[in-house]
């Protein structure tokens, strides 16, 4: 018994042009074509040929970029909202963090707000009687209890309305993007009440940006992309086809951006460097890699006239601006001769050895004095990201070695 | 829609949690408090009482000449329409105010039309103590007709009600509506008889006049309540009896076009 499943699910949004809004007033206490009206000229698909099951006590995460139809399909597996097109069936009761607190009324205490939340979620008094102490504590609020919710902080806020959903005690958890308004000491928190959910054997939709916590939940993600399942499947897969993607994209529109600009750019241009490219080991274009992956830049060399004194430098940067590794030809003590026409230079890289970041790339031709012919400073980005959460800058290759007296098991093997 | 609204009974206790919070929170802050539930129907009677009995006096044979018979037989009236008016203006309302319920969590949306109707019921229901109180101080004596007294309130219970799915489900997507009904509703407070009695001359010796109050039927649930309370007796039944089909009708046909334009209630709030 699968307790979600979707059979082809299509959502139309209408939109309404405001002319023939304003028309409807009229024609329709006139002509008697309420409904008709209510229908819209142009329409917005949201979601387009969803279908896939849940089995019970998995958890599935779905991301995908903004607009992409995650919070519709949650909306639809909620309830709140009916599709256009296709079938839904759930089986069990079904709570949806899609956004906490949303039935708080601002002027009665925080205890009045949890019994009348409560009941809107689909609690009977009676239920939340017995979990009251439970989500108060939960919610750390028990000092604030008494006084009116408009006096709370968001992240007060924030904390009854999570303490209240989870205690529905439902079989279905959809969880929407909630946790990104926590404070640093309530998500973990929340996202270990997830996890207690997930060991009673409850079902999970989780919809998030956070690709870290993603990857460690779910059993399967789903790749939402307009409105339609771009990829499915195991959540590391899934995850870095969609990291690759945004990169790809954000690479596409940095290129966009460079095509206009000569910013980040000097030199005397007698050898100019164009049409860098930084690839993977078999010649593709790549923008993430893994830490231990091989990485490659290649870029074009074009000098007009002879030249005798010139040296190729590259230096990776951090975010921060820290400068992380830089070299040149000179500097590994490279003879240079003479340079003439259009030649190509080739950086090979084996592993990055780099901690999870973005990183910035300057590359270089100057003479041995630093005069420089073509500097590129920060033009090209790269990613580097891994499961790993490590700190610092590099990753220096190491091993852990423990005496008999210390249990300590190595990651990878199951815990209890 | 039988099916539909016992359906709805399993959330009784949501919608009763709704109209007390509706209850809490609206004078939380305020002085009276619960006090402005028949303050507000009160002050209103002074103003008519003063313009109308004093300033300006109608020489109707049914006050035997007596201001204060004026002002108790106006109170009758304005004390149920004021749960009439306030009903449909906050519905108008209620679903846009509510959008962030409506959008965020599944629950039964009808629940928040009765919430607004029953809540200004309970106002309603607060001042008739008053209302009663008057009669024995101020004015004659009741008559056993003060029975017939929730006979009316169900039937204006059931008008309001159907009136009020109507206007919540089609102001979502004609915004105009609230505008076109606050006015509508002063107009309609004047086409009824509360600040004067329908056995009037000017009334009934006017057909077109006459006609229009009749086919309101505000008009007969007013009357009701004025015959049981100031006159002591009942003659009009038959026009009521077809005032309480007519609001069935309304309410069957209300609640239909709130049902039917429910799915569309998400995407435009």
């Amino acid at each position: 018994m699968h307790p979600i499943i979707l059979n082809n699910i299509g959502k139309f949004y209408k939109k309404y042009s405001h002319r023939h809004k304003f028309l409807t007033i009229k024609s329709a206490l006139v002509n008697k074509t309420i409904f008709s009206d209510l229908k819209s000229d142009e329409k917005f698909e949201a979601l387009r040929e969803i279908s896939f099951k849940v089995e019970k006590g998995k958890t599935v995460s779905i991301i995908g970029e903004n607009g992409s139809g995650k919070s519709t399909l949650l909306k639809i597996l909620a309830g709140i909202t009916k599709p256009t097109s296709g079938e839904i069936i759930t089986r069990g009761r079904i709570s949806a963090l899609i956004e906490l607190g949303a039935g708080f009324h601002p002027e009665i205490s925080g205890r009045e707000n949890i019994f009348i939340n409560g009941i809107i979620l689909g609690l009977s008094k009676k239920k939340i009687q017995e979990k009251f102490e439970k989500i108060v504590q939960f919610s750390e609020l028990e000092e604030f209890i008494n006084t009116p919710v408009k006096t709370y902080s968001s992240g007060m806020y924030m904390r009854l309305g999570f303490s209240i959903a989870i205690n529905v005690d439902p079989d279905i958890l959809l969880i929407d993007e909630v946790l990104a308004v926590g404070d640093a000491f309530f998500v973990p928190k929340c996202i270990e009440k997830i996890y207690e959910f997930k060991r009673s054997g409850k079902t999970i939709i989780f919809v998030s940006h956070d690709l870290a916590t993603v990857e460690k939940i779910s059993d399967e993600v789903i790749w939402l992309r307009n409105g339609q399942i771009e990829m499915r499947g195991y959540p590391q897969k899934v995850v870095d086809a969609y990291m690759q993607y945004i990169g790809q994209k954000e690479e596409n529109q940095k290129e966009q951006k460079q095509e206009e600009t000569t910013e980040n750019r000097w030199g005397s241009k007698e050898i100019e460097i164009s049409e860098v490219n930084i690839l993977d080991k078999s010649g593709k274009e790549k923008y993430i890699f893994q830490p231990d992956e091989p990485l490659n830049i290649e870029f074009k060399v074009i000098c007009k006239k002879k030249e005798k004194d010139f040296v190729f430098g590259l230096a990776i940067f951090n975010t921060e601006g820290s400068l992380c590794y830089g070299s040149n030809t000179h500097l590994e003590s490279f003879k240079a001769s003479s340079i003439e026409g259009n030649e190509q230079v080739r950086v090979k890289i084996p592993a990055l050895h780099l901690v999870n970041g973005t990183y910035l790339l300057d590359l270089a031709v100057h003479k041995k004095d630093g005069f420089p012919f073509d500097y590129h400073h920060f033009r090209y980005k790269f990613k580097v990201t891994s499961n790993q959460k490590d700190l610092g800058i590099t990753r220096i290759p190491h091993q852990w070695e423990f005496s008999g007296g210390i249990k300590i098991k190595p990651p990878g093997s199951l815990s209890k | 829609m039988l099916r539909k609204l016992k359906e709805l009974s399993k959330y009784r206790q949501l919608i009763l949690i709704l109209i007390s919070r509706e209850l809490k929170a609206r004078y939380r802050g305020t002085v009276f408090g619960f006090l402005w539930s028949f303050l507000n129907p009160l002050l209103l009677m002074i103003v008519y009482s003063v313009v109308f009995g004093i300033i300006m006096p109608a020489r109707w044979p049914q006050f035997e000449g007596k201001t204060l018979y004026y002002s108790v037989f106006l109170f009758t009236g304005i004390l149920p329409w004021t749960w009439f008016s306030s009903s449909m203006l906050e519905s108008s309302n209620v679903l846009i105010i509510y959008g962030n319920l409506i959008k965020k969590i599944k629950f039964p949306i009808e629940a928040l039309p009765i919430m607004v109707v029953v809540t200004n019921m309970v106002h309603f229901a607060l001042g008739l103590p008053l209302l009663i109180l008057f009669y024995i101080v101020f004015a004659k004596s009741l008559s056993s007709w003060v029975l017939f007294l929730p006979v009316a309130i169900f039937i204006q219970f059931i008008f309001t009600m159907g009136f009020s799915f109507f206007i919540s489900a089609l102001t979502v997507h004609f915004r105009d509506i609230k505008d076109i009904l606050s006015n509508l509703l002063t107009l309609w407070f004047f086409a009824t008889p509360i600040i004067y009695p329908f056995d009037s001359p000017h009334v009934l010796g006017r057909g077109w006049i006459k006609i229009l109050l009749w086919l309101n039927p505000m008009t007969h649930i007013i009357e009701a309540y004025q015959y049981s309370f100031y006159y002591g007796s009942l003659p009009h039944w038959k026009k009521l009896s077809v005032t309480i089909f007519v609001g069935l009708l309304l309410f069957y046909f209300g609640y239909k076009i709130f049902d039917r334009l429910r799915d569309t209630f998400v995407e435009e709030v």
